[in-house]
């Protein structure tokens, strides 16, 4: 008798998965614009006149993206290594005050330099933030959730103080003084393509940070330990990796991360800070690295969804009355979904089993076909 | 004759693996009936479907002659079919009682007393011995394992299937299970045992369905049949119960162990004034009940856990002050005692789990660059020579593994690396008869090399077979080291109870 084949039975992937959570959160967000008696095709609609409808709209999602694919780097890489980095925000404002000290003082630095200047001195203070929460949980067992929540805040009342000091604007005292477009990373490069938009050199940070994190998860010893750190400690203790250290390096790195998203956001997109405002892309970071799985190229795509959401929300409130809200309600019915993915990899599962259960049956059919032709 | 089970022509296949392939299970009334197969050949799975786990490909099953269709746990249940899994499935912090009638309640108001009547009755009736009102984190492994018992007869199963159920059992507890499991047979329950121990087949089974990869091999009659015959089955070939190995010829001392204290996990000396030499080319074999010192032994010469005083040297080099990777790097393995939580990374591809000691030298990196095809063909190598078998070959997820195929992943990367001492705990442990041999003969082989091999086991069989000296622990104290070929099991059985027989040796 002929070997008999192997059917392979298809597995649901993560990409599905994260796919099926997008599209439950978009008809959630549907099912509740039914209920408020709106139109939901207007809506949706309308979100996406709002963020991609014109070149400026779309160079300002973007920029809105740029942020929320180095936050979803952040936590992602903290994941990969057991950590729950929820001290995205206070990451982001150390680089941001460090990158905007340098744009009020730094002037008549060449541009070149000063560019790559702001950005490492942002990546530094945030990673110094990161390597704080690290270093207690190394040491102390601090775990990593308490010790960046406080950070948070701490980095909010440092920021607070430091602005009526050294980054006054006269006429406002609630924020920091503007920083001059030349001083930002704004660039007529990139601004040609998209007037009037926010867009700066930070997507093509962004875009550069998915690849070098990607490259450390996946091909260096780095990456390797780190994730067998995060996948379980105890092997890792037992074949002789230095568990503490590497939690350290992770926060440090997944801080670093938040810093530059903090250059990006304050000496870029907004280019001020508020004084008593904690930016909430710290937190729509988890979002983003939930829904991308943890993965750089999932990150990336995640955070484009996510920033047309936002980005588009405006013209929701303005165009028809309609909640803005309802764009962050479909992000958070998206976040519920993305945390119990493991129903929709289930459903799934259960309906590609159903699938090759007819595919072995009609193979039996055949198999049983030309014997009973002998038999004839 | 009735038959009170009957699977018929079972069919699974999972992704690259077909794990029953037309098996076919007849369970007669009142019978226990073995089912003996290697690891991985398609046992557990094969019970998993009769429990409504998973669903067969194809095939029939029939209870009491009725076909039926098992879908879940709760079908099982209903048709009178009862599960002890080798983890248990109790909450620990519950007492017996509690963990018995959970889910099966009642009213709203928690009303105790009946569920506990029922409990003593079934208890007695049995001889299982159990107290209702014991918690469950303070009774013993083998006390568990009858709450999983009573678990089945009070819900009125009378269908019990047993997953490998002797594996997390001491001896005594082994022979008391036997008389539990006769004791149910006689009471007209009929019994399903999974294991690949021949012994325990021989003693409480009248059948035996052999499976070899997922194949029915043969149904036997185990009174009429030898252990060899059976393990020949299993396996496919005779096998050797007997380790061959030459003499030792001990050579220099590679580990030296001096007036270690250790403390425990209840802060408590667990290990006390323990000195031990093991030598180049000698097999030293640790012999004592389980939680006696072994545990903290090994974790404070392999330096995962810190030592109180004394001194641990590794080829004439102290070595207490070092990190972990630096003892490894000096030569030292460890086949750990628990394989799933130091062993292996579960979520990561056994190619990544064969490196993670050695992931930083070449050929699997180069300034810090993984080298991937290097990794998978050495990989590739270590699974081929170490029969571990998986769906999907080197790229398989360690989890995916049945249970005897990750630990030989396991001796498989710590043998193949060369240390000049070896610690093997449990080195067989839920290992059949083929791959026990096979892992025996690599053991003698690492030691005819020039290596030093430190063993240690709870199963006295596997240290008389392997140890060239047999050294005896209790309560953490060194009882004494002897030649193997100067003592037998009943002087070391006295020695591990705390008492001195054997003759003293250099």
């Amino acid at each position: 008798m002929a070997k008999e084949r192997l059917l392979k039975e298809h597995k649901a992937g993560s990409l599905l998965v994260s796919l099926t959570a997008v599209v439950a959160g978009i008809l959630a967000g549907c099912i509740l614009l039914l209920v408020l008696g709106r139109n939901p095709m207007e809506a949706m609609r309308l979100i996406i006149h709002g963020s991609v409808s014109d070149p400026r709209r779309i160079g300002n999602t973007i920029a809105v993206a740029t942020q929320l694919i180095l936050i979803g780097l952040s936590v992602a890489f903290g994941y990969k290594a057991g950590l729950i980095n929820i001290g995205g925000s206070g990451q982001m404002l150390v680089g941001g005050c460090v990158a905007s000290l340098w744009a009020y003082y730094g002037q008549g630095i060449p541009r070149p330099l000063y560019l790559v200047i702001i950005v490492v001195s942002g990546a530094i203070a945030g990673g110094l933030w990161g390597f704080i929460s690290g270093f207690l949980k190394a040491k102390f067992n601090v775990h990593e959730v308490v010790s960046c929540i406080m950070l948070n805040w701490t980095a909010l009342w440092i920021i607070y103080e430091t602005i009526p000091a050294f980054m006054v604007d006269p006429s406002v005292a609630s924020r920091s003084a503007s920083v001059p477009a030349a001083q930002s990373l704004r660039t007529p490069l990139l601004s040609q393509f998209f007037p009037r938009s926010y867009i700066n050199w930070g997507i093509i940070i962004a875009i550069a940070m998915v690849f070098v994190i990607a490259f450390i998860l996946n091909k260096t010893t780095l990456g390797y330990q780190l994730k067998a750190v995060g996948a379980n400690r105890f092997c890792a203790e037992y074949a002789g990796i230095k568990v503490s250290r590497n939690i350290i390096i992770s926060m440090t790195i997944a801080g670093a991360l938040s810093g530059i998203a903090g250059v990006t956001y304050y000496c870029g997109y907004s280019n001020m800070i508020y004084r008593n405002q904690m930016p909430n892309e710290g937190f729509d970071g988890i979002a983003v690295a939930l829904l991308g799985n943890c993965n750089p190229v999932g990150v990336f795509f995640a955070a484009l969804f996510f920033a047309i959401l936002k980005a588009g929300k405006g013209s929701l409130g303005a165009g028809a009355g309609i909640p803005p809200e309802i764009a962050d309600t479909i992000i958070a019915v998206i976040i519920y979904f993305s945390a119990t993915s493991v129903l929709f990899r289930r459903l799934w599962d259960r309906l590609f089993h159903g699938m090759y259960e007819k595919k072995l049956g009609k193979m039996n059919i055949k198999a049983a076909g030309p014997s009973s032709d002998v038999e004839r | 004759m009735s038959y009170v089970i009957e699977m018929l022509n079972i069919r699974k296949e999972f992704p690259g693996i077909v794990a029953n392939d037309d098996i076919t299970l007849q369970v007669e009334e009142g019978e226990i009936h073995a089912i003996l197969g290697e690891n991985g050949a398609g046992k557990s799975t094969l019970m998993s479907i009769l429990f409504g786990l998973y669903h067969a490909d194809r095939g029939t099953i029939k209870v009491r002659g009725k076909e039926v269709k098992i879908n879940s746990p709760n079908d099982a249940n209903d048709l009178g079919i009862g599960m002890v899994h080798q983890h248990f499935q109790l909450i620990h912090n519950y007492t017996v009682t509690e963990n018995i009638i959970l889910g099966k309640e009642g009213g709203f108001v928690l009303d105790t007393r009946q569920g506990r009547r029922k409990i003593k009755e079934l208890s007695e009736r049995y001889g299982l011995n159990i107290d209702p009102d014991s918690v469950i984190e303070n009774i013993s492994v083998g006390m568990q394992q009858r709450v999983e018992i009573l678990k089945m007869l009070y819900r009125d199963a009378d269908i019990l299937i047993f997953d490998e159920p002797t594996a997390v059992l001491t001896p005594q507890e082994i022979d008391e299970m036997m008389d539990i499991m006769r004791a149910l047979a006689k009471e007209g329950k009929s019994i399903i045992i999974i294991t690949h121990k021949l012994d325990e087949i021989k003693a409480v089974a009248q059948r035996c369905t052999v499976i070899r990869r997922g194949r029915l091999i043969g149904v036997v009659d185990v009174a009429s049949t030898s252990t060899a015959e059976m393990a020949a089955m299993m396996v496919g070939r005779q096998v050797n119960f007997k380790v061959q190995k030459a003499p030792a010829k001990p050579g220099e001392a590679v580990l030296e162990v001096k007036d270690l204290n250790v403390l425990n996990n209840k802060k408590v000396l667990g290990v006390k004034d323990f000195s031990l030499s093991v030598h180049a080319g000698e097999i030293v074999g640790i012999a004592g009940v389980d939680g006696n010192g072994q545990s903290e032994l090994v974790e404070a010469i392999t330096g995962l856990r810190p030592i109180e005083s004394g001194s641990v040297s590794l080829l004439g080099r102290d070595i207490t002050k070092l990190s972990i990777k630096e003892r490894n790097d000096l030569g030292l393995g460890h086949i750990p005692e628990d394989r799933q939580k130091r062993g292996l990374v579960l979520s990561f591809p056994l190619y990544d789990n064969f490196i993670i000691k050695d992931f930083e030298k070449r050929p699997f990196s180069h300034h810090g660059l993984l080298d991937k095809p290097q990794i998978k063909e050495y990989s590739q190598a270590i699974i081929e020579k170490y029969d571990v078998r998986s769906g999907e070959g080197v790229n398989s997820l360690a989890g995916k593994l049945s249970g005897g195929n990750q630990q030989k992943a396991i001796i498989g990367r710590e043998i193949t690396a060369q240390p000049k001492l070896l610690i093997a705990v449990q080195p067989t442990r839920g290992l059949d008869v083929g791959a026990i041999e096979f892992i025996h003969a690599q053991l003698v082989k690492h030691r005819d090399e020039g290596n030093a091999v430190l063993l240690v086991s709870f199963e006295l069989d596997e240290i008389f077979n392997l140890s060239d000296r047999i050294a005896v622990i209790n309560a953490g104290r060194l009882i004494d080291i002897v030649k193997t070929e100067d003592t037998d099991e009943y002087a070391v059985g006295l020695m591990m109870a705390g008492i001195k027989s054997g003759k003293e040796v250099g």
